[in-house]
């Protein structure tokens, strides 16, 4: 082993100090907004809530869980990301599990065929027109069926169904099983950090979109969390936040007094927040391989 | 003989689109597979760009696009002399540009950093916790980004005031001439760590030996990163450049519309796809908006073609 030059211990110590500083601005924006979110909101107005909360306080949470909208927003959210990212994944599984087939009859063809649409879309409005003309306005659907295939995710999965070991699909087929059954019960078990990665991704995608429910969804009831999240950060004052909330909260509310509109933001976010961040840590191990899959093996 | 060999071809030719019929339905279950995503692909994909011929047209919500009256080229010419024509191209490439200027080196900078801490739990946290901005959603971040900018004590705020930059609270978010730094920073802060997976997964797949051969000329750490670590990941570097010249009229459309979302900041956050939106599903001018981002779309894929032609003239190209 060489002995590191002195020039080279410096870049060393830079280096961790720079990291470190890197780790606490990534972090703290984070942090910040969960003290505030469990501080109590009269207490966060006279400033300096940074690190710790100063007057604990569970009440920003117990208004906004009282928020029957808010809880409503959830649900649909929870429904969205569970129904979404199964159908997805299933299908563009599907998909290119067929197209990782070498006798599939017209397989380059249908590759290019979804390759294209990586390189050209028609737009914003064709496809709003689109999911207007279909019916599919204001409906639960609307946020699910549009993006079911993610051509992305398909290369990922076909790349992944190429380097499985053909042996196994072999024998199977063989002892008399079709494509389905091979598909079900040898491919799929055998593709577990694939799917977890995958299914990661659009889940995620299904959870943070807020964009599309804004423009395809009208009815209240139907809003996911996002897009409502959305709306009451929007309304910049006070008094415009207080009136997102429906008035069950708002009677709680009177009685408390004690609550802001930032410091039930914030609570809010955290709710809208925390299903990723309990769910990101069992993934993350296998998300590495997924991006590396995707973009080095093109 | 002709006649006879006409007759086997014929033959051959009737054998081949029976069994063209037969290995289809032979396949049929594999068939079966496909056909609900390309369905779905062809429908949310294929029916849109078909969509984009009204751009041409003077698109009638109850005539639908077969009913629509052409308008040949207007909506283009309409765009070019728009008063904000200008405003909305510079938005578009100054927040674009200064995107790729800054959020585009910065992950490789944090791979090379991160490939030289020899601790590894220290890695394993910076890592874990740099990825996790990608997983939020723009609502959040923006969330985030006004509360820490408010001047309802947002820290930044407290921390300048602590320190005597500033004598009062100032109100960053509403401040035209701030808006392309929050903007820059915000995604920087959002997409470094997540950006650097590829470049660390490149480092890690460079020949050890090259450092040890290095070492033994007397090269030190900070050389190596130079002479050996940054060439042999170049050509991942310029393939992720390409990529990223193609996107660059996608200058942002969530980050811009969250945050920039307010009459003051509109003259510095109103880039195409913005405009398009906001013309389109806002105004509902439907034959004005396609137009507008069929123009975009149409510079993107030249700008692709251009960036992947330089590259290849260097011998790195996309395909």
């Amino acid at each position: 082993m060489i002995k590191p030059t002195f020039r080279d211990r410096i870049m060393i110590v830079c280096i961790y100090i720079f990291l470190i500083l890197l780790g606490f601005v990534t972090f703290y924006p984070f942090w910040n907004s969960l003290v505030i979110s469990f501080n109590s909101g009269q207490d966060t107005m006279l400033g300096g809530v940074t690190f710790w909360p100063r007057d604990f306080t569970l009440e920003n949470y117990q208004i906004v869980f009282q928020d029957k909208r808010l809880l409503n927003a959830f649900l649909i959210s929870v429904l969205r990301t569970v129904i979404g990212t199964f159908l997805s994944v299933l299908v563009t599984a599907l998909l290119a599990y067929g197209l990782s087939k070498k006798e599939l009859i017209g397989r380059k063809f249908f590759m290019i065929f979804c390759l294209l649409t990586m390189f050209f879309s028609g737009g914003l409005i064709p496809t709003f027109l689109l999911v207007r003309g279909i019916g599919l306005m204001d409906s639960f659907w609307a946020m699910i069926i549009p993006t079911l295939v993610l051509v992305w995710n398909m290369i990922i999965f076909r790349t992944f169904f190429q380097q499985l070991p053909k042996g196994l699909e072999e024998s199977a087929k063989i002892d008399g099983c079709g494509n389905w059954q091979i598909f079900f019960r040898i491919v799929l078990p055998l593709s577990g950090p694939v799917i977890a990665t995958l299914s990661l991704f659009t889940a995620v995608f299904h959870w943070n979109d807020w964009f599309f429910p804004s423009i395809y969804i009208s009815s209240e009831n139907l809003i996911p969390i996002q897009t409502l999240l959305r709306q009451v950060l929007n309304s910049n004052t006070v008094t415009s936040q207080m009136s997102q909330l429906d008035a069950g909260a708002l009677a709680h509310m009177s009685n408390v007094a004690k609550v802001t509109g930032k410091s039930l933001s914030m609570a809010t976010m955290m709710v809208a927040t925390i299903p990723i961040i309990l769910v990101y840590p069992f993934v993350q191990k296998h998300f590495v391989k997924g991006v590396l899959i995707g973009s080095l093996k093109e | 003989m002709g006649v006879k060999s006409e007759i086997i071809t014929s033959d051959i030719k009737a054998n081949k689109k029976k069994s063209f019929i037969k290995r289809y339905f032979g396949q049929f279950d594999l068939q079966m597979m496909v056909i609900p995503g390309l369905l779905f692909i062809f429908i949310f994909n294929y029916i849109p760009m078909y969509g984009v011929i009204m751009a041409f047209q003077d698109y009638d919500i109850f005539e639908g696009m077969m009913g629509s009256s052409w308008a040949g080229l207007e909506h283009f010419k309409m765009f070019f002399s728009d008063p904000r024509f200008l405003e909305i191209m510079r938005n578009t490439f100054v927040i674009s540009g200064l995107k790729i200027l800054i959020c585009f080196p910065a992950p490789i900078m944090l791979a090379l950093m991160l490939n030289e801490v020899k601790n590894m739990a220290f890695k394993r946290t910076v890592q874990t916790i740099t990825y996790l901005p990608h997983f939020l959603s723009w609502v959040i971040v923006a969330g985030f980004t006004m509360s820490i900018l408010s001047t309802d004590n947002g820290s930044l705020n407290i921390v300048l005031e602590k320190i005597g930059l500033i004598d009062g609270s100032i109100s960053f978010l509403a401040i035209p001439e701030y808006f392309w730094t929050i903007i820059v920073s915000t995604n920087l802060w959002k997409s470094i760590g997540f950006a650097s997976i590829v470049y660390i997964a490149a480092i890690a797949g460079v020949d050890q030996q090259l450092y040890e051969a290095a070492a033994l000329d007397g090269a030190s750490r900070f050389k190596q990163i130079f002479l050996i670590t940054i060439p042999s990941i170049m050509p991942i570097i310029v393939i992720f450049f390409i990529l990223e010249v193609g996107n660059l009229l996608n200058a942002g459309f969530e980050d811009l519309l969250i945050l920039g979302d307010s009459a003051i900041l509109r003259s510095v956050s109103d880039v195409i796809d913005t405009y398009v939106y906001r013309v389109g599903i806002g105004s509902g001018r439907y034959s004005y908006a396609t137009a507008i981002g069929l123009f975009k779309a149409l510079i993107s894929v030249g700008l692709l073609t251009l960036a992947n032609y330089i590259a290849r003239r260097n011998g790195n190209s996309l395909w």
